[in-house]
């Protein structure tokens, strides 16, 4: 569940990065590397965990497939802070220091 | 347990990789790409030391990730000696048979799929010269 939600926002990252973001100095690439990386990740551990449990990986009870899901949105919660502080602190645009300088 | 320290390390060699490989780069090359059969555009190639970075961010940002997996699961924690499977010599074994099996994988798979990238980019960084080419034999 923790992979399936990672997958959903490294798509979603991806296609708003390709539908122009990339242009507006947003950082969103970071975004998508982030999620891909991880979801990477989260696929060889599926695929080992599938290999010592076989089909009942695919069959979690309610309760792990709750947890999962709450650490999936966890994971992805994650990611969007450190992408926010990223760009606050990079501050591509300016517009940070133009808050901060205004009186 | 601990898997996500392979791609961890990983990405600390990269990132020094591409620093140096950065520091080493002089000129970055341009490829001049013809865009409508008459005006030729100047584009500049992808550095090596850039294409490093993007491997650098997969493994930074999947580890970091990961990390927190593990700190959700009581598997890494805040004091000494950050990892709980540390504090029995069991778990500390079976910690480093996951991390020689599940993350070398992982950090595996990362790399093969920047290895796609790579191969993707150097193609299209070829079409474009040859296209160049091309139009220049033809004139």
């Amino acid at each position: 569940m923790t992979l399936l939600v990672t997958v959903f926002a490294a798509v979603i990252s991806t296609v708003v990065w390709y539908a122009g973001a990339y242009k507006s100095g947003m950082k969103v690439g970071m975004l998508c590397f982030m999620y891909w990386g991880a979801s990477l990740m989260w696929l060889a551990d599926a695929v080992f965990e599938y290999a010592e449990t076989g089909a009942e990986f695919f069959t979690p009870s309610a309760a792990e497939m709750l947890n999962d899901f709450y650490l999936g949105l966890s994971v992805v919660a994650l990611g969007l802070v450190i992408w926010v502080a990223v760009l606050l602190i990079k501050d591509p645009k300016g517009v940070v220091k133009a808050a901060i300088l205004r009186k | 347990m601990a898997c996500f320290i392979v791609p961890a390390a990983e990405a600390v060699i990269v990132s020094v990789a591409s620093k140096l490989t950065a520091s080493n780069e002089k000129e970055i090359e341009t490829v001049n790409v013809e865009l409508d059969g008459e005006n030729v555009e100047a584009v500049k190639k992808v550095p090596f030391s850039r294409k490093l970075k993007w491997l650098s961010n997969l493994l930074w940002g999947g580890s970091g990730l990961l990390a927190f997996e593990h700190v959700w699961h009581g598997e890494v924690t805040p004091w000494f000696p950050f990892l709980t499977a540390a504090n029995d010599s069991a778990d500390l074994l079976s910690m480093f048979q996951e991390m020689s099996t599940v993350g070398v994988t992982m950090a595996a798979i990362v790399t093969a799929v920047w290895g796609v990238f790579l191969a993707v980019s150097s193609s299209a960084e070829k079409k474009a010269s040859n296209g160049l080419l091309s139009a220049e034999k033809g004139r």
